[in-house]
């Protein structure tokens, strides 16, 4: 198996010069120095205090110096590769790739054989970690439903088994939310790949944590983010600003904000454990002027999407960076254009990992149909940023002349040479308008078909015996310590 | 300043429409200042406003900004003119009294704010306990206020469980009856809802105000 990333694009997109970005920065400082932002965790503010911000106890918002901020950032390591159960799927984040996960996190899923939709459960997590183990596009997990089944105190970590007995892909998690949580994902990670000192050098397992918009966090995220950086797993901090409600009306306003969410928790984080690995995350959007929701998509998302990897490229960070969010309430015309159009944006800019295929009404509802179709889109976006070659034998000219005025290129040799890197769709229509009148079927149809067979074919080797009754154990224990704390 | 009462109510339903907290208190105390009753000064003046904008909300033309600019500024007004009302010993009949929280364990509060700003704006007497509320508090601040409807917002799988242990606090605090439970939040759905028991279910803010109206005047939802 190997992973469809775009690498080395051959394009590139610019929607903020140097200047602008400097000028999102310089307010980005102006605003976590003089407005501040809330940390309601004592020990995140006791790192922050220690290292010159001033905290208000009652408020819990901490007003940290620019230049505290500025060399804080300075020691986050620009690159590193995100290990993976199986090696040969590591992901180097290394600024010359870009690589697709699942989305998350749902709470319903479109069944992918009576369509009948539902509350997930974890058989649902384990059947999309399969799924997606066997798409070649997707690079790593995230948790694409919540396992509601299990108690919410060990939810994430049933999450995280339930993957990793699927997949030898990388798992980042968005679900990991307490710091008694992020204890035994790290002691899980750990027996995985044999202690803590080979998860620091393989981090198999990377966190993700959500900003509280605007201006704001979550106690337990931040708690849980610094045990995980403690034990050197890679940590991002995502901001969902949305225009309007959680942020200014305007996409500046709402970067600024965003910005000040995200960097200030890696500012903790570098303050605590200088030189962790961590990214940035960020999945902005413009709140439907109607309803209020936030659902993701429209072209608001796509300029976030560039926008936001200039500021990861300034601050020397990879990025994680929110795609394929749609209002949609089943795969098709609305769908397709939020996730070719947010994808591309996001690779053409060169974000490191973007999520998330699979998941559609506001990331709530799986969709199997959509997952296979968000791979497909993937290939296209790679074909795209492929760009165009202009070296001798990609000018063709002895074909040219071999074949001159009339006649055609279907024979030549140099056709049997390139005709392979033309792209193939697996999912678009281009039979003859006869062939599809006689069967009526489509994308959807053949999706969901890939879908059905890779679910009812496509079985990973387990997780060695001992291994995976060490891994339950650790989430029992976890349980036990949820019930006397 | 206009001396004209007519030309007054005009201004008021204006500072609605436009979405002017400060245009609409200043509004108010005229009224009272000019002698104009406490309840033709909402109901003339400023009601009028308020259902313009939620007309011109419910054909697209105006949008949710365009609420909440409203119905801050309808709050403004109702606090200084229901004062007025209460001194004199009247009180504006309440569309129902309504208990808003976002529940133990979860902190995210923008939905549930909307929810009850549109829910005062249109006549509802709200009494929002805030975040990360214990299940307990919803049930006893229900009993205090003689609520009509206790509304509880969750943003989290995880936090979504609580829901259902407000429904249980409420039966335990034998309110179950009376009470009519109105359930949101990004996670929830119509479907889980219905599986804690709970009265009503919207996806949004404007939704919440229907399904409440419904709930009180006896509607199944």
């Amino acid at each position: 198996m190997a992973i469809i990333s775009v690498s080395d694009r051959k394009l590139s997109v610019n929607v903020l010069d140097e200047a602008a970005v400097r000028r999102l920065h310089t307010a980005t400082l102006d605003v976590i120095e003089s407005v501040g932002v809330r940390f309601p965790s004592e020990r995140a503010l006791a790192i922050l205090a220690a290292h010159g911000a001033t905290v208000d106890a009652a408020t819990q918002i901490a007003r940290i110096p620019g230049a505290v901020v500025e060399q804080a950032l300075a020691q986050a390591p620009p690159t590193y590769t995100l290990a993976a159960r199986d090696p040969a799927l590591a992901l180097p984040l290394d600024g010359r790739h870009s690589y697709l996960g699942t989305d998350g996190c749902g709470v319903e899923v479109l069944d992918a054989f009576t369509g009948e939709r539902r509350r997930s459960t974890l058989q649902d997590v384990s059947d999309a970690a399969r799924v997606a183990d066997a798409l070649d596009a997707i690079a790593f997990h995230w948790v694409p439903v919540s396992a509601q089944d299990c108690p919410p105190e060990s939810r994430s970590l049933h999450e995280l088994l339930a993957t990793w007995r699927v997949s030898g892909k990388h798992v980042q998690t968005e679900s990991i939310v307490t710091e008694r949580e992020a204890r035994a994902a790290v002691d899980m990670a750990a027996a995985l790949v044999g202690g803590r000192a080979a998860l620091r050098a393989e981090p198999v397992l990377s966190i993700m944590q959500c900003t509280l918009s605007p201006l704001g966090h979550d106690g337990g995220s931040l708690e849980a983010g610094l045990v995980a950086a403690e034990a050197g797993l890679p940590v991002g901090y995502m901001t969902m600003t949305s225009c309007a409600s959680t942020g200014p009306a305007t996409l500046a306003g709402s970067l600024i904000v965003g910005n000040a969410e995200v960097i200030s928790a890696l500012v903790l984080l570098q303050l605590a454990y200088p030189g962790c690995p961590v990214y940035y995350a960020a999945a902005q959007t413009a709140m439907d002027l109607r309803t209020g929701a936030y659902t993701g998509g429209g072209p608001e998302d796509y300029l976030f999407g560039a926008a936001t990897n200039a500021l990861a490229d300034f601050y020397r960070v990879p990025l994680s960076m929110g795609a394929f969010a749609t209002g949609a309430k089943e795969p098709g015309w609305q769908s397709g254009v939020d996730g070719a159009f947010s994808a591309f944006m996001a690779a053409a800019t060169g974000a490191d990992m973007l999520l998330g295929a699979g998941l559609l009404n506001g990331s709530r509802l799986l969709s199997y149909e959509a997952l296979v179709m968000d791979a497909e889109l993937w290939s296209l976006v790679r074909a795209v940023c492929g760009g165009i070659s202009v070296d001798d034998e990609a000018l063709a000219l002895d074909a040219i002349r071999a074949v001159g005025p009339g006649g055609n290129f279907l024979a030549h040799k140099h056709t049997r040479r390139h005709m392979r890197s033309l792209w193939l769709p697996t999912l678009m229509d281009r039979r003859p308008y006869g062939a599809w009148e006689a069967q009526r079927d489509g994308a959807r149809e053949w999706a969901r078909a890939k879908a059905q067979s890779l679910l009812r074919d496509h079985r990973p080797a387990p997780l060695e015996a001992r291994l995976d009754d060490e891994l339950s154990a650790l989430i029992a224990a976890c349980e036990a310590e949820a019930v006397t704390a | 300043m206009p001396t004209d009462p007519d030309q007054l109510l005009l201004q008021m339903t204006a500072s609605i429409v436009d979405g002017e907290p400060e245009d609409a208190e200043r509004l108010a105390r005229e009224a009272l200042t000019l002698g104009l009753d406490p309840l033709d000064a909402l109901n003339r003046g400023f009601v009028p406003g308020l259902d313009d904008v939620g007309r011109r909300f419910g054909t697209g033309e105006l949008f949710l900004p365009d609420l909440v600019r409203a119905g801050a500024a309808m709050k403004l007004a109702s606090q200084i003119l229901e004062a007025e009302l209460l001194r004199r010993g009247a009180v504006r009949r309440s569309a129902g009294v309504v208990v808003l929280g976002t529940v133990k364990g979860d902190i995210h509060d923008i939905g549930k704010n909307l929810v009850g700003t549109l829910l005062t704006a249109n006549g509802f007497t709200v009494h929002d306990l805030g975040v990360d509320v214990p299940y307990e508090t919803f049930a006893h601040k229900a009993v205090d206020v003689q609520a009509d409807l206790v509304g509880v917002s969750a943003l989290l799988t995880t936090t979504m469980v609580g829901q259902a242990k407000v429904i249980e606090a409420l039966d335990k605090a034998g309110l179950r009856t009376r009470v009519k439970v109105l359930v949101g939040g990004a996670p929830v759905t119509r479907e889980w809802a219905g599986q804690i028991g709970a009265d009503g279910y919207s996806e949004d803010a404007g939704g919440a105000v229907v399904v409440a109206k419904q709930l009180l005047a006896g509607v199944a939802v």
